[in-house]
């Protein structure tokens, strides 16, 4: 029997997963447009590939990885691309990002797919720039590039941590992949096992989903896999956050501004271990993801979802009840509501809440901090929230960041047993996104700063190098009439006694100098002319004539 | 007496040649407080505190020369800031300076004629083009200064606000609308 650990805090929400675990994942219907953004991960946005009025295939690029940090985007069925415009995308802000429409033919035809039956067969590198064409990101909420998690020259990584403890009420979606997939998911784990050259493997489990447990300890066993074990872990949220789940498996405190692999540990949802297997064995890149649906709906359950499908599409399907007022994409706990209830599912969707006003109360207004410090009990990041609180509302940041404020993972424990409803998440994001702008702002000033001392300095240096150039032009020319006697104005008097004298020089050498080259231009296209063309310069030549004989005698007619 | 005097004297002059030594060793170039000043001003260049830079108005406050409210791009913020640093009270924006959104400046090159003017004028080199073609500015390295409106000879310049977009949005400070129906 493994020894586990804990971690501080947490608290013990209604899970509320018994409603959407019940029946299998259903394959979603098609729906009748797709609209699919093109920055759907963590990093750069990928590059548009295609054309509005295109026909694309099923599993065609549409957005190509775009630098060091980023990912593809694939067509999810095959059909016409409409528009590629700016549309409304699920996020907080509910600001436009641009986005890519597609309306399904109707005919799911896949483009040529690079299956790869023995994945040992490709090396490494080769391994991991398929998993980034194929738009692989962590599906477990953070969509970061798994490729880019899947380097491992720098640290020794003993551990490989799947992450299966899904925390969060009312999400089941990892639940019935384990129940479901658990095969491809373990084929997926060695694969990233190989990648990091992992010893062990621990399957975190939270102890609520029994059937999911025995599904991936019965795969384990049949798949003959070694050092891999799957462990159930005491229900507790945030149990499924990677620091607080590699603390219950391992006893390792990733502590702040260090990163788990620094320690040997790297962790993986079990939906990104899936999708990886998917895109080396089967070539699929991420096109679906599973979605679970539920709250205010007539049916909640599981359903494998086409990246971009509706999210009001979607919840039709399992029959969503009239006074719904709008959709949380995520768990109640850290959950965002989305702008609209047209925006398309990403590849973060893990869930979309129907929300109503019976099911979500409007929260009771937020009465001032009585200093309870429950919520420093309940913190699982060890931190003080009432602190940081104080110092956000105050907007002292600078203060609040020496409390730690970026260690806060803003799981909403605080305020879920805060007894004055303060919404104290809000105040710790606001901190959080105020810093990083001035923080943004302060290193674009310092590169301003930077470019108009270049500017000047290089100023400086043109102006010294003209003038080092004018004089040495000077000594020269000087020089050089002084050595030629022959000329007269010159000889006669001492050029470099008489300052009156050189100014003359001066400007008679560039007189001289403009002669020379007014003499060395000569018209151009003149060797080759019909006797029109001659005629007509004549006739010019004379008209200008007649105008400077004209401005003459008017000059000289004037008193 | 005569000793006590004697030892008095001794030491002061080693504490004298000590504190001389000192004072050429460790000697600062420029006045550091500049620099810090420098640091909190936002760097437009723009001259709208009618010093020709961030530098030399960082050096006027410095020298106790220019007031700290003069600086419109920092906003009231880098007014608080300067207060801060330079242990002053907090003074409201004087005269005709009144900070704008940010915006960053757009060529229309339609109608850009070439004629290099701007890109003399932008303090932060962020105008690329050459004689007789077409200018444009790089939207990354544009502090919005305006500088370059002026020297334009066909008014093809114009500043775009900077809007929020999903990279650069922010949270919100949380306000709740008070329930006054009790």
């Amino acid at each position: 029997m493994r020894t586990l650990y804990q971690f501080h805090g947490g608290i013990h929400p209604p899970t509320n997963k018994t409603q959407s675990n019940q029946t299998p994942i259903k394959q979603a219907a098609l729906p009748s447009k797709l609209i699919i953004p093109l920055h759907q991960h963590v990093g750069n946005n990928a590059r548009v590939m295609v054309e509005a009025g295109q026909h694309v295939l099923k599993g065609q690029l549409l957005g190509a990885p775009e630098g060091h940090l980023s990912s593809a985007v694939h067509a999810p069925t095959s059909g016409t691309i409409t528009a590629i415009d700016m549309q409304p995308v699920a996020h907080a802000s509910g600001i436009p990002d641009l986005c890519v429409t597609l309306i399904p033919d109707g005919r799911d035809e896949w483009i040529a797919r690079e299956s790869c039956c023995d994945w040992q067969g490709l090396t490494h590198t080769e391994l991991r720039h398929r998993l980034r064409q194929a738009g692989v990101v962590g599906l477990g909420g953070a969509v970061f590039p798994s490729d880019m998690k899947l380097y491992a020259h720098k640290h020794k990584i003993k551990t490989l941590v799947l992450n299966g403890a899904e925390c969060e009420p009312y999400i089941t979606c990892d639940d019935l992949l384990m129940r479901e997939r658990a095969a491809e998911i373990l084929l997926g784990v060695e694969m990233m096992r190989a990648l990091l050259y992992a010893e062990e493997v621990l399957i975190g489990i939270e102890d609520n989903k029994p059937e999911a447990i025995d599904a991936m300890r019965a795969a384990v066993a049949a798949g003959k896999h070694e050092r891999m074990e799957v462990i159930a872990v005491p229900t507790v949220y945030p149990g499924g956050g990677a620091k607080q789940l590699i603390r219950v498996l391992t006893g390792i405190e990733v502590a702040a501004g260090v990163r788990s692999t620094n320690l040997g540990v790297q962790c993986f949802n079990v939906g990104t271990a899936y999708s990886a297997w998917r895109a080396i064995h089967h070539g699929e890149p991420l096109i679906s993801r599973i979605v679970t649906v539920t709250g205010n709906v007539g049916h909640p359950q599981n359903f494998e979802v086409l990246i971009g499908t509706p999210m009001d599409e979607l919840v039709a399907q399992a029959d969503q009840l009239p006074d719904t007022s709008g959709y949380i994409m995520g768990g109640p706990m850290m959950g965002v509501l989305m702008p609209s209830m047209q925006v398309g599912v990403v590849k973060a969707t893990n869930c979309i809440i129907a929300a109503s006003s019976k099911l979500f109360p409007k929260a009771a207004p937020a009465l001032p901090c009585i200093r309870c410090i429950r919520c420093a009990d309940v913190c699982p990041a060890e931190l003080q929230p009432q602190e940081l609180y104080w110092f956000s509302k105050a907007k002292n940041l600078d203060k609040a960041e020496d409390y730690h404020l970026f260690d806060c993972i803003e799981c909403g424990a605080c305020s879920y047993v805060c007894p004055s409803n303060i919404p104290l998440v809000q105040y710790y994001r606001f901190a959080k996104s105020e810093i990083w702008a001035q923080e943004a702002a302060k290193k674009s000033a310092d590169a301003a700063r930077e470019r108009h001392e270049f500017r000047e300095s290089r100023i400086e240096r043109e102006k010294r190098e003209k003038a080092e150039k004018l004089a040495a032009r000077e000594k020269s020319a000087v020089e050089a009439r002084a050595q030629a006697p022959l000329q007269p104005a010159v000889a006669a008097s001492n050029p470099d006694a008489d300052p009156e004298n050189t100014m003359q020089l001066k400007i008679q050498i560039a007189i001289d100098h403009a002669k020379e080259q007014a003499a060395a231009i000569k018209p151009k296209n003149t060797e080759q002319l019909t006797p029109q063309q001659l005629a007509e310069i004549a006739d010019i030549e004379a008209r200008r004539a007649r105008i400077h004989e004209l401005a003459k005698d008017t000059s000289d007619g004037q008193p | 007496m005569l000793n006590a005097l004697l030892a008095m004297a001794a030491i002061a002059i080693a504490l004298g040649a000590v504190l001389g030594f000192a004072a050429i060793k460790f000697r600062v170039e420029g006045n550091p407080l500049v620099d810090k000043i420098d640091a909190v001003l936002p760097q437009t260049q723009c001259g709208q505190c009618g010093f020709p830079g961030c530098k030399p108005y960082a050096t006027a406050i410095a020298e106790g020369a220019a007031d700290i409210n003069l600086c419109p791009p920092g906003g009231e913020e880098g007014i608080h800031k300067l207060a801060d640093l330079l242990g002053m009270e907090f003074k409201p924006f004087g005269g005709a300076t009144v900070p704008k959104p940010k915006s960053v400046a757009l060529i229309d090159e339609f109608n850009c004629i070439g004629c290099t003017l701007c890109i003399q004028a932008c303090p932060v080199d962020a105008i690329a083009g050459a004689a007789k073609q077409m200018h444009t500015v790089i939207a990354d390295e544009c502090t919005g200064c305006e500088l370059c409106l002026a020297p334009c000879p066909v008014d093809c310049i114009s500043m775009v606000p900077i809007t929020d977009s999903v990279t650069n949005w922010k949270w919100k400070y949380p306000v709740y609308a008070l329930n006054l129906s009790k």
